[in-house]
C-alpha cells in the first residue's frame, strides 16, 4: 500500500527494480510449487527405464502406453472405479446442496424455538473431526446391513443427505444472511408462506452459495480417502482413491508408469473444475475460511 | 415482522382490528416455528443419527472389548481397561501421540509462514497478481488426494526426483521415504507445499487493512520492518488466528499420506504413524472397535482443549478493530 503512494510520488528506478526482484522471488516459488505436478505429468508419459534414469521433467520417449497399461492392471478396469467415483461425488453434491439449504434457512430465516441453540450446535460440529465418529458410525451402518450390503455406497451417501457437513451449513447461513430481508418480508405481504418464501425468494437467490458448495462438495469427495476406504470392501465398488491404494501394494517397479498415468487421470477432474471455476474456488474459501 | 411493516399496504393490519392482527401474527409465527423445524429436519436426523448417537455409542464402546465380530448384545464392559492400556500398555500409542504433535507444531507454523510471506509478495497490486494466486492455490485442491501421496513418495524415494536435485549439487541423498527420520518430514513439506489455501484467506485479510495506518506509520518514520511489525501483523492477527485454529485442527487429521507413504501401517518402524492411522489400524486391521473408541474420545476431548486453549490465549493477541476482544 505504501508502495503504491511512494511511486506516485517519485516513479523511480528504485520502485520497478523491487517489482522486479519480487516477481522474480514469485516465479522461483511457483517454480518449485508446480514441480510435483509437471513431474507427475512428465513421469507418468515415461518408459520404465526412463523413470530411473532420465531425471529431466520431460520423457525422451514419449510412451503414452502407461495409461492403457494403468488402465487395465487391475481385474476391473480403471474405467469402473471412475464411474464409481463420479456416482458418489455427483450424488454428494446434490446431497450436501439440497440438505443444507434447508437447514440454512431456517437457520438463518426462520424463527422458531430453540434456534439458538440448534444454530450454536451446528457451529460446534464444525470442528468435530471425522474421525472420530468413524467407529461407531461403521458400527450402526453395518447393523443396519448396509456396509458391504446390496448398494455399498449408502453409509457414505446418507451423512451427506442429512447435511452432516456443517462448513456448507454455515457458508449457505452466511450468504443468506446477506440477501435483503425486504424481499421476505414483501413476498410475507403478498401472503408467501415461510415454504414459499424459500421457493421463490431464497432458492434463486442462493445459486451462488449452492454453485460454491457444488464445487467444494465435489472435489472434497472425489479426493476423500478415509470413508471410503472404511465403507468400500470389495474390488467393484471401489473409488479411485481406493483403487489407486492397490498400486502400492504391488510395489514392483514395473507398475511406477501406469500408478502415475491413473494418479495423473485421478487428478483431472480437480484440475479440470479448477480451471473452469478458480475464480469462485478463491471467492469461495475468502467468505467461509473453507479449506481446499 | 409482517405486523410491523405492513401498515398501509394492507388493510389488515390497520388500527381498527388490533385483536385480528394479533390472532393472526400468532398463527403466522407458529406456523414460521413449525416450518423452521420442517426446514431443519433432515440436518436434525442427521444430527441425531450420524452425529449424536455415534458418539455416545462410542463413548459406551470406549469402556468395552467390542469387536466387530462378536454381537453387540454380548459385549462385555472392561471398566477403564482400554484407557489404561493406551496410557500405560501401548507404546505405539505414546508413538502416535508424538508424531502426530511433532507433525502439527511443525508443519503448521512453517505452512502459515509460507501462506503469510507469500501473500505479503503478492499483495503489491499488479497485473499477474490473480495467475499467481491460483497457481499457488492448485495445491491445497490437490494435495490431500491419494494420487498426490503417492507422487510425494515417489519423488522422495531413493531414485526419486528430489535426489536427482541434490545430485546437481553432488549431494547424494537418502532415501527419505523409508528412513524413519526423515519419513515424516516428507510428509510435513506434503502439508507445508499446501500453503495456498491459507494464503488466499491471508490475503483477502491484507486487503482490509486501511491505507491511512500504513501512510501514518510511515509519516511517524516507521521502516518497512516496523510497518510490518506494528501495522500488519496486529491487523491481520484475527486472520492468524483463524488459520491457526483451522490449520492445528486439520493438521491433527492428517490420514491419507501417512497411509500412502507407509502401505497403512504406520512405518517405516511407526514413525508416520499419525493419530488417526493408529485409530484406523486399532479399529480396522486390529478390529479392536471398543479400544480405537476409546482412542476417538481421548483425541476428541484433546482437539476441544486445544481449540479452548486457541481462545483463551486469542484474547491477548488477536487485536479487533473494532474495540472487541
Amino acid at each position: 500500500m505504501v508502495a503504491v503512494t511512494s511511486t506516485a510520488r517519485r516513479p523511480g528506478r528504485r520502485q520497478g527494480g523491487r517489482q522486479a526482484v519480487r516477481l522474480l522471488i514469485l516465479i522461483v516459488i511457483v517454480a518449485v510449487v508446480l514441480y510435483p505436478l509437471l513431474w507427475m505429468v512428465g513421469t507418468s508419459v515415461k518408459s520404465q527405464e526412463e523413470i530411473v534414469n532420465n531425471i529431466g521433467l520431460l520423457p525422451e520417449a514419449f510412451t503414452p502406453g502407461n495409461y492403457t497399461a494403468g488402465w487395465g492392471n487391475f481385474d476391473l478396469s480403471f474405467g469402473t472405479f471412475f464411474l464409481n467415483s463420479a456416482m458418489v461425488s455427483l450424488l454428494t453434491v446434490v446431497g450436501n446442496a439440497a440438505s443444507c439449504l434447508l437447514a440454512a434457512y431456517a437457520l438463518a430465516r426462520l424463527r422458531f424455538r430453540l434456534r439458538g441453540v440448534w444454530f450454536a450446535v451446528m457451529i460446534g460440529t464444525l470442528l468435530l473431526p471425522g474421525h472420530v465418529l468413524i467407529v461407531p458410525q461403521y458400527i450402526l451402518f453395518r447393523s443396519l446391513g448396509l456396509v458391504g450390503g446390496e448398494w455399498p455406497y449408502l453409509p457414505l451417501l446418507i451423512p451427506q443427505f442429512l447435511a452432516t457437513e456443517a462448513f456448507f451449513v454455515f457458508l449457505m447461513v452466511q450468504f443468506m444472511r446477506g440477501i435483503p430481508r425486504e424481499l421476505d418480508e414483501a413476498a410475507k405481504i403478498d401472503g408467501a408462506s415461510p415454504y414459499g418464501i424459500f421457493r421463490h425468494v431464497i432458492l434463486p437467490l442462493s445459486r451462488p452459495a449452492l454453485v460454491t458448495t457444488a464445487i467444494f462438495s465435489f472435489i472434497w469427495t472425489w479426493n476423500d480417502f478415509f470413508r471410503q476406504l472404511v465403507f468400500l470392501s470389495s474390488l467393484d465398488d471401489y473409488t479411485v482413491p481406493v483403487a489407486l491404494t492397490l498400486f502400492i501394494d504391488s510395489t514392483s517397479q514395473s507398475a511406477v508408469g501406469p500408478m502415475f498415468a491413473m494418479s495423473v487421470l485421478s487428478l483431472l477432474p480437480v484440475f479440470l473444475f479448477f480451471l473452469a471455476f478458480q475464480r469462485m474456488l478463491v471467492e469461495g474459501i475468502n467468505t467461509s475460511g473453507l479449506k481446499g | 415482522m409482517a405486523l410491523t411493516t405492513a401498515p398501509g399496504r394492507t388493510g389488515r393490519t390497520g388500527s381498527a382490528r388490533p385483536h385480528a392482527n394479533r390472532r393472526r401474527g400468532g398463527r403466522d409465527r407458529h406456523a414460521e416455528g413449525l416450518a423452521g423445524y420442517v426446514f431443519l429436519s433432515p440436518w436434525l436426523i442427521g444430527l441425531m443419527g450420524v452425529t449424536a448417537i455415534p458418539m455416545l455409542l462410542s463413548l459406551w464402546l470406549s469402556f468395552t472389548n467390542y469387536d466387530i465380530l462378536t454381537p453387540l448384545s454380548e459385549v462385555q464392559w472392561v471398566g477403564l481397561a482400554n484407557y489404561e492400556r493406551m496410557f500405560t500398555a501401548d507404546p505405539s500409542y505414546w508413538h502416535a501421540v508424538r508424531v502426530t504433535l511433532t507433525f502439527a507444531l511443525v508443519a503448521v507454523p512453517l505452512k502459515l509462514a509460507a501462506a503469510l510471506g507469500v501473500a505479503l509478495l503478492l499483495n503489491k497490486a499488479w497485473r499477474g497478481v490473480g495467475l499467481f494466486r491460483a497457481l499457488f492455490y492448485l495445491p491445497s485442491l490437490l494435495g490431500g488426494s491419494v494420487a498426490l501421496a503417492i507422487v510425494w513418495v515417489n519423488m522422495f524415494n531413493r531414485d526419486g526426483a528430489f535426489n536427482s536435485f541434490l545430485a546437481l549439487f553432488g549431494i547424494e541423498g537418502l532415501p527419505w521415504v523409508s528412513d524413519p527420520d526423515w519419513a515424516l518430514q516428507t510428509l510435513m513439506v506434503l502439508a507445508i507445499w499446501q500453503f495456498g489455501a491459507p494464503m488466499v484467506i491471508f490475503l483477502a485479510g491484507l486487503k482490509q487493512v486501511p491505507t491511512e495506518l500504513y501512510e501514518a506509520a510511515s509519516v511517524d518514520g516507521a521502516g518497512r520492518f516496523r510497518q510490518f511489525w506494528h501495522v500488519t501483523l496486529p491487523m491481520l492477527s484475527p486472520v492468524i488466528f483463524f488459520n491457526l485454529v483451522l490449520e492445528t485442527i486439520n493438521g491433527f487429521q492428517g490420514f491419507t499420506a501417512a497411509f500412502v507413504l507407509s502401505n497403512g501401517t504406520g512405518g517405516p518402524v511407526d514413525s508416520t504413524l499419525m493419530y488417526t492411522l493408529k485409530l484406523y489400524i486399532s479399529g480396522f486391521t486390529d478390529l479392536e472397535m471398543g479400544y480405537a473408541s476409546a482412542m476417538a474420545w481421548v483425541f476428541l476431548i484433546a482437539i476441544g482443549l486445544i481449540t479452548v486453549v486457541f481462545f483463551s490465549t486469542g484474547r491477548f493477541w488477536v487485536h479487533y478493530s473494532d474495540g472487541e476482544k
